[in-house]
């Protein structure tokens, strides 16, 4: 068990569902609910650089991996949620994280995710006559 | 009264479109709003339709300027899942690329900045001194700009024995010249009085915002992943990481002088080093599997996510460039700045100077266009001249 890998155990116990290291990265899967206490710990706790956050729609459910630095050991802490595809809501990091205001209304307007309480929480790269509920990041079923 | 002054679309200071939205109180900024998306050109779905050989010409595209750093990072990523050893001549030959391309982005910065400042003799000179570096990469690679050199396993086009000599040559009466830059730039006092304590970002807000390269190597960060996750050959040559305290234009203004030289160091040591061998893996097949790549563009961390399902075709390809941590610091850095010093504050991060002419001064009231993007430039040129003659 690497350094981070015992750190994060005991910093987050439970709430890690899963975790696999492979070389310099490091992937945990944790509940959605869990989001905003996972980030906090490795931004605040672990000292770690917030990269980003990247969505996906898996057809099944959908997908967030939000990505952390550590830097001072060239790590990558990749955090896994999974979200219901019908209920597609997880709580906003960026009251933790400034950084993440923007990846966040990203998400929203090409994934269609709502981030609940963020502060701005409107479309960053369209159009204003874009069509709403049109998500480009979808899957067509 | 308030009045509001959008700054953009299409990008005036940035390489690519955008729009800053400025909320005045007489001279004083008060508060900005960002737009973002005006040439969003969907390259992630786009990535998902195409060969993996494919998208490292899709992502060089992505930044005219930084087009070596998208494809290495995205090289590293595929790398990764496949678990493939690069060869280590083809990993010289990328640090190579990667620092003519920083020295040849900073130069091109550092004119800008000379420009927009009034200071026309720096923009001369920069660029003038930028022309051997991007003839070095014709040199080496075929093409001034858009290289093509970077390849799952490897590079495209090795580096002749030749060329080696011609190009070390080169680099040497660069470092003589811009040494001779560097000093007359950090000697003027005009430019003290002009960059120095506007925009400043301390290391709070760069830990906040996630900003990375020169923007926050200026305020004192140290973080640089060349340092701090070793790719290519970075940890095999001796170089170091240059920070300033003060977190201002000017110290960012110097981070990037001095990089240059730090740069021609990487170079210069690869060149000699360069080992004998082959150039590619020659990899035959991509496995399922998720790969993180991370490089340092010129402006900052270069982050690539590719997840694949042993296809031909990535499932998603996520891609994050620098400025998208470094342009929301603008929230702060132009916070009570004078309109004169906003073109500045905002180029900080890295300009592009070509759009300035859709820079536009609106009357918040009547929405009249009341100055235009060369005359928020002219105002900026001004406040100079002003300096030097009360000097």
């Amino acid at each position: 068990m690497s350094e981070w890998e015992e750190r994060l155990r005991q910093g987050l116990g439970e709430r890690i569902i899963k975790l696999s290291e492979l070389g310099r990265r490091i992937y945990i899967e944790v509940l959605s609910r869990d989001i905003k206490e996972v980030a906090r710990y490795i931004f605040q706790d672990l000292g770690a650089r917030f990269i980003t956050v990247s969505g996906m729609d898996k057809e099944r459910e959908f997908e967030l991996i939000y990505h952390f630095g550590l830097d001072s050991d060239g790590a990558v802490i990749s955090v896994r949620v999974k979200l219901d595809k019908n209920r597609l809501e997880i709580d906003s990091i960026s009251g933790i994280i400034k950084g993440a205001e923007f990846i966040e209304r990203e998400i929203y307007e090409l994934l269609g995710v709502g981030f609940k309480g963020h502060p701005n929480l409107r479309p960053l790269l369209g159009a204003e006559n874009w069509r709403e509920g049109f998500y480009p990041l979808r899957r067509n079923r | 009264m308030k009045s509001l002054i959008p700054i953009g679309p299409f990008h005036p200071l940035q390489e690519e479109p955008e729009l800053f939205l400025l909320e005045l109180d007489g001279e004083t900024v008060v508060g900005i709003d960002i737009q973002l998306g005006y040439n969003h050109r969907g390259i992630e779905k786009l990535s998902e339709a195409k060969t993996y050989e494919q998208i490292t010409f899709l992502v060089e595209r992505i930044c005219g300027i930084c087009s070596n750093s998208h494809p290495l990072a995205y090289v590293q990523a595929v790398e990764e899942i496949i678990r493939c050893e690069v060869p280590k001549r083809a990993l010289y030959i990328r640090a190579v690329i990667a620092e003519l391309e920083r020295i040849h982005s900073h130069l091109l910065w550092l004119g800008l900045a000379g420009h927009f400042l009034g200071y026309n003799t720096v923009w001369m000179w920069a660029w003038k001194y930028r022309e051997p570096v991007l003839e070095i990469l014709e040199l080496l690679t075929g093409n001034r700009n858009h290289y093509a050199m970077m390849k799952i396993g490897g590079v495209r086009r090795d580096i002749e024995r030749k060329n080696i000599e011609k190009v070390l040559k080169a680099l040497k009466e660069l470092e003589g010249k811009l040494s001779e830059l560097t000093q007359a730039i950090l000697d003027d006092p005009v430019l003290h009085l002009r960059l120095k304590g506007i925009g400043v970002l301390s290391r709070e807000d760069i830990r906040e915002y996630g900003a990375l390269g020169p923007t926050a190597r200026a305020s004192g960060v140290e973080i640089d992943v060349r340092k701090n996750h070793p790719y290519s050959v970075y940890n095999e040559v001796e170089w170091k990481v240059i920070t300033q305290e003060s977190g201002d234009v000017f110290g960012k203004a110097v981070v990037r002088c001095l990089e240059c030289f730090e740069s021609i160091k990487i170079i210069q040591q690869c060149l000699e080093k360069l080992p004998e061998g082959e150039i590619d893996a020659l990899v035959k097949e991509i496995p399922a599997g998720e790969g993180i790549g991370l490089a340092e563009a010129p402006r900052g961390e270069v982050f690539h996510y590719v997840l694949s399902d042993g296809s031909n075709q990535p499932l998603r390809h996520k891609i994050r460039a620098p400025s998208y941590m470094n342009i929301p610091t603008c929230q702060v850095s132009v916070q009570g700045a004078e309109l004169s010093d906003v073109v500045l504050i905002l180029a900080g991060i890295d300009p592009c100077y070509c759009c300035t002419e859709r820079l536009g001064v609106v009357d918040y009231r009547s929405k009249a266009r009341v100055m235009s993007g060369e005359d928020l430039v002219r105002l900026s040129q001004a406040k100079t001249a002003r300096i030097k003659k009360e000097l």
